[in-house]
């Protein structure tokens, strides 16, 4: 037969079914209406020997079946009639039996059966005893599923059940459960009996068809979940022990996940709490095929639901060990089933966890012990490949951060780290941005080195390049976003401890370090940050201890700025090796500024030496060096640490680096800066009047020559912005009173710059700022006061 | 019928009552021509009382040579057909030779008759009872009126009643045992039992129980036997596997059985077998066949 006619043929079979029922059940009313009830039985047993076919699939049985269904359901009511066809219910019983087709004959006897019980001349379980029993003379899959199902159908609401009417003298649930089962495990059997065993593309539409059928076996344990007299003593000892006998019998996948997942769904949660130890006892001895990972997991998951529900139910779960029996059963599990894919090891650790989490959230050593136990089994294998196992390793990972919000509390799992170790590199990356965005979104401080160890432990894919990496498959960008993200996180490091924050900078410091040259300028400078903060912190601290006792200075606490310092030292040692000289130069002179404000005047000379040297050594380029050298001149001007002679020494290689500058505009630039540095506008500041003005005047002809040189080359004079900014420069100290910027020097330059400007119409910028600087003059002339006086002698 | 013994002109009317005719039981009878008449039923070792009616025709007389009536028991074998082998045969003379001229009763009386055989019909034989009124003459032919009865004996409950037990197989293919939960059964009996399949290696399709008669007939090399299917009654629907046990649950009252008849006066036997068949899906037919004894059960 071929598999494409297959369907057209069905149909055909399907629809001559039903005009045979439909043909039958015609006579078969005709005779109800006659109270004839030989005839009846006629017809209804031709009309029933249309379920005989074996032509059809069990979608389309069912339909068959269905139609055979409605019209017994007429019978039945003739059945109850005594009156109609005046024969007893007892002989009735007989009677039916006496049709010599087996099929027919017991869709009767059920009907009757059913009749039988309602009457109540003989107990239920009677006929429900013998109801069972002769159904195995279908042994046919499809049509004894489909009478068993019948028999389940019409006896659902007659069982001797605690409190029916049906109920017997004494132990009579038993009875309703015995039937029950027994009809359960031979549908089950027949089911199983279906497994077909040929060529894979048919056997996966036979797969499929008796997929269809699941239904029907599971609605018996929908019954046994119902029927009010199963309490647990009695599921513990009969219900549960007979259906996992029956499921792991059976030995067929589809069945066996079918099922284990019907006794959970159906029976309540606080039955399998009780009988953890039986169920789970099952899952070891089902086939290595069964999807038990799954089964597994939604156990756990209604477990746990259970567990929300109410505070009360909690006791029950460490009363029976849940956790305990749980976990013993996934080892077994895993152990029994070699074959398991690793994904599903994980997937199960994975709700083992999630059950963890939301029945004992207070117990981290069971969080602990699920990590521990995943690590094991994937100890000692090749990193994973598999995308699904790694999905699930990082829903392992992500479970107790998200549980807790707070990273601090998965630092103290010392497996947590380990189940890292098993991710491969860009995984582990992207699970240790979740740790720092975690980090980060709860706003959460690591405050002891111990943890901020571990921490990096954790994050070390971050940190430094990993085995097997190389530098030029990293997309610069997630890089960036990497590093940066590392920065944050130096910043969450925190302790308001200085003692414990010493330790916590040192673990950063060495774990940065091995982090190589395209990290370091990334997390070197946060780094820094902290730790200037910290001494930033620390000097406070020192002044109001001052403040409070007088004289009375902590011991360790100033020498702890000056560990830190040298820490820093190396640090940015570091990061200049590695090609980085401007940022080094930077956070020299910021250490130089924090030293300064320590009063740790050696250190931060030694900074500013280290900058220099930087500047004269790395510092190739002529715009870094412009930059770099203003930021000498800033921090310098701002630094009142030193004493003559090294401030001498540091303003003297500022101003000679300045003049050494390669454009002239640019040395022009850094020399008038320089005159800053002699010229501090502050209470204790010097103020060395002579050595501005020759710094200015340098200025001035460094800008001459300047002209000059354009003159020369392009055969004209050049812009006069030098000039002017020189000339401002002019009115800034003579407004802060220096004596030797005389009011004859500033017009001297103002004659200067017009005579200039006359010669050269073209630039309309410095013209503009000309303009606004004699403005500004003739604005303090007119303002009058103090500083109008000294104006008004300046002409213009 | 009227019209035919018009023709012959019957000089008179013969009938044969029975004296309990009103109370006794009757039972459905086939005659030779496909009729079926109720007659009253007998069993053995009972008094077969009555009285036979002559009435002539009006006006006429009646010359006989004696009166009389037999009770016969008689066996007809078909291959033999119309000699008639009397086992049993009493008579009772009820009128010395003289003339009748008006209606006249006999009565008759056989006490305590002996009919240790049942009434039977089947394929190849006949056993029946009738009495037989005779009323001889002489030079035209004598006239001859039967009356069929039926007899039917009981048997007490037999002391002994084994249950049918067997395991049967065919090497590594098929291996069953059956059960039947007695070896005899009386005629409203159910058979109780079951099959339980020790090793299933063929594809079974269905399994069904037979009941079947088997009436030998003559003996030596005369001997005839003719058997039927009197019931075929499905057991299993489909295939089992190893282990499982089907269900026997037969009621007899369906079916027309007869008792086992043994060696009936050396003529005839019946015995009836239960059939055990499994079919497999190319319809190859597996059967164990199993004597019987079926007996009446006095109600």
């Amino acid at each position: 037969m071929l598999v494409g006619n297959g369907i057209e043929d069905e149909e055909k079979w399907l629809a001559e079914g039903i005009a045979g029922i439909q043909h039958h059940a015609f006579y078969m009313h005709r005779a109800l209406d006659a109270n004839n009830l030989r005839e009846t039985l006629k017809y209804s047993a031709q009309m029933l020997s249309e379920l005989r076919t074996s032509k059809l699939s069990p979608h389309k049985y069912y339909e068959l079946y269905m139609r055979a269904f409605d019209e017994l359901r007429k019978l039945e009511m003739f059945f109850k009639e005594e009156s109609k066809h005046g024969v007893s219910i007892v002989d009735l019983y007989e009677l039916v039996q006496h049709a010599g087709n087996i099929l027919p004959r017991l869709y009767l006897l059920c009907t009757v059966g059913s009749v039988y019980i309602k009457s109540k001349e003989a107990p239920a379980r009677d006929v429900l005893k013998d109801l069972v029993e002769m159904c195995r003379g279908v042994q046919h899959p499809i049509r004894g599923l489909f009478l068993r199902s019948y028999l389940a159908q019409v006896s659902r609401d007659k069982l001797p059940d605690l409190g029916s009417e049906y109920e017997g003298d004494a132990d009579t649930v038993v009875d309703a459960v015995d039937f029950v089962l027994q009809n359960f495990t031979e549908m089950n059997k027949l089911w199983v009996r279906m497994h077909y065993q040929g060529p894979g593309q048919i056997r996966e539409k036979r797969e499929k068809e008796r997929s269809e059928l699941r239904d029907l076996v599971g609605k018996n344990l929908h019954v046994l979940g119902q029927i009010e007299g199963v309490d647990l003593e009695m599921y513990k000892g009969t219900v549960l022990p007979r259906v996992l006998e029956q499921v792991v019998n059976c030995k067929d996948e589809l069945a066996q996940y079918y099922l284990m997942d019907c006794i959970i769904q159906v029976f309540p949660d606080e039955y399998h709490l009780q009988t953890l130890e039986t169920l789970l006892g099952a899952f070891p001895q089902l086939q290595p095929t069964v999807d038990i990972k799954t089964v597994l997991s939604r156990l756990m998951d209604r477990l746990s639901n259970y567990a929300a529900s109410s505070i009360e139910v909690l006791p029950e779960f460490l009363q029976v060990e849940a956790f305990a029996k749980l976990s013993n059963a996934i080892g077994r599990v895993i152990e029994t089933q070699v074959d398991m894919p690793i994904v599903g090891v994980i997937a199960l650790y994975v709700s083992l966890l999630t059950f963890t989490l939301r029945v004992h959230p207070e117990r981290l050593d069971y969080v602990d012990q699920v990590l521990g136990a995943c690590v094991k089994k994937l100890s000692g294998k090749p990193k994973l490949e598999d995308n699904r196992a790694t999905k699930q390793v990082v829903a392992l990972l992500t479970a107790p951060l998200e549980k807790y919000n707070d990273i601090v509390t998965a630092l103290t799992l010392s497996n947590y780290p380990r189940v890292m170790d098993c991710l491969d590199n860009g995984t582990n990356k992207a699970m240790a941005m979740v740790i720092i965005q975690s980090i980060m979104n709860n706003n959460t401080c690591i405050s002891t080195a111990d943890k901020v160890e571990v921490l990096f432990e954790l994050i070390k894919g971050l940190i430094k390049d990993l085995d097997g990496t190389s530098v030029d498959e990293l997309d610069e960008e997630d890089f960036k976003d990497e590093q940066n993200s590392v920065a944050r996180l130096i910043h969450m490091l925190y302790n308001d401890d200085p003692e414990e924050m010493l330790k916590i900078i040192y673990t950063v410091k060495k774990h940065i370090m091995s982090g190589g040259p395209q990290r370091l300028p990334f997390t070197v400078p946060p780094l820094i940050f902290s730790a200037l903060r910290y001494v930033g912190y620390g000097l406070q601290l020192v002044r109001r201890l001052q403040c409070q006792d007088g004289d009375v200075v902590g011991e360790e606490v100033p020498a702890t700025p000056k560990q830190i310092f040298q820490l820093l030292n190396q640090t940015i040692d570091a990061l200049s090796s590695v090609s980085s000289p401007e940022l080094a130069l930077r956070l020299y002179l910021q250490c130089a500024e924090a030293a300064g404000a320590c009063d740790l005047e050696p250190i931060a000379y030694e900074f500013f030496t280290q900058a220099f040297v930087l500047y004269e050594e790395e510092i190739a380029d002529s715009k870094a060096q412009v930059t770099a050298i203003h930021l000498i001149i800033g921090t310098l001007q701002r630094m009142n640490v030193f004493g003559v002679e090294n401030r001498d020494t540091l303003t003297h290689k500022a101003t000679g680096y300045s003049a050494k500058l390669l454009k002239k505009p640019d040395q022009c630039r850094a020399v008038y800066a320089c005159s800053h540095l002699f010229w501090v506008d502050d209470q204790d500041g010097i103020k060395d009047g002579e050595r501005v003005l020759l710094c200015l005047k340098r200025a001035l002809r460094i800008a001459n020559a300047a002209q000059q040189m354009i003159a020369v080359t392009r055969g004209r004079s050049g812009p006069v912005t030098l000039f002017v900014e020189i000339l401002n420069k002019y009115l800034y100290f003579f407004e802060k009173g220096n004596p030797q910027i005389t009011t004859d020097a500033i017009g001297g330059l103002v004659e200067l710059i017009t005579t200039e400007m006359q010669s050269d119409s073209t630039t309309v910028a410095s013209d503009a700022f000309f303009s606004s600087t004699v403005r500004y003059i003739q604005f303090q002339k007119e303002k009058g006061g103090a500083l109008g006086e000294k104006y008004a002698s300046i002409k213009v | 019928m009227n019209f035919i013994v018009g023709a012959f002109k019957p000089p008179c009317i013969v009938s044969i009552s029975f004296a309990d005719g009103r109370t006794r039981k009757q039972v459905p009878l086939k005659k030779e021509n496909g009729h079926t008449v109720m007659v009253p039923l007998f069993q053995s070792q009972e008094n077969i009382v009555g009285e036979v009616l002559i009435e002539p025709i009006h006006g006429k007389k009646l010359e006989h040579t004696g009166v009389k009536i037999e009770l016969l028991g008689q066996i007809e074998l078909y291959f033999d057909r119309g000699n008639f082998y009397d086992f049993t045969s009493l008579v009772r003379e009820l009128d010395v030779p003289g003339e009748l001229y008006e209606k006249k009763t006999y009565p008759f009386e056989f006490s305590t008759v002996e009919m240790p055989y049942e009434s039977y019909n089947g394929v190849n034989v006949r056993l029946r009872y009738i009495l037989k009124v005779t009323i001889s003459r002489n030079y035209v032919s004598n006239i001859v009126e039967h009356q069929d009865f039926v007899v039917q004996n009981y048997t007490p409950l037999p002391s002994i009643n084994n249950s049918i037990k067997m395991e049967v197989g065919i090497e590594d293919c098929l291996h069953i045992e059956f059960e039947y939960n007695k070896s005899k059964y009386h005629l409203k009996d159910v058979i109780l039992g079951k099959i339980y399949f020790l090793l299933v290696r063929i594809k079974i399709k269905n399994m069904e129980l037979e009941i079947r008669r088997r009436e030998s007939t003559g003996s030596g090399p005369n001997t005839y036997v003719e058997t039927e299917t009197l019931a075929k009654f499905e057991l299993m629907d489909g295939g089992p596997v190893r282990g499982e046990s089907i269900p026997v649950r037969l009621f007899l009252s369906p079916y027309e059985l007869t008792p086992t008849y043994r060696n009936i006066n050396n003529k005839f036997s019946v015995k009836y077998y239960l059939n055990l068949v499994l079919v497999d899906e190319e319809d190859r037919r597996y059967f164990k066949q199993q004597e019987i004894t079926v007996y009446r059960l006095e109600t």
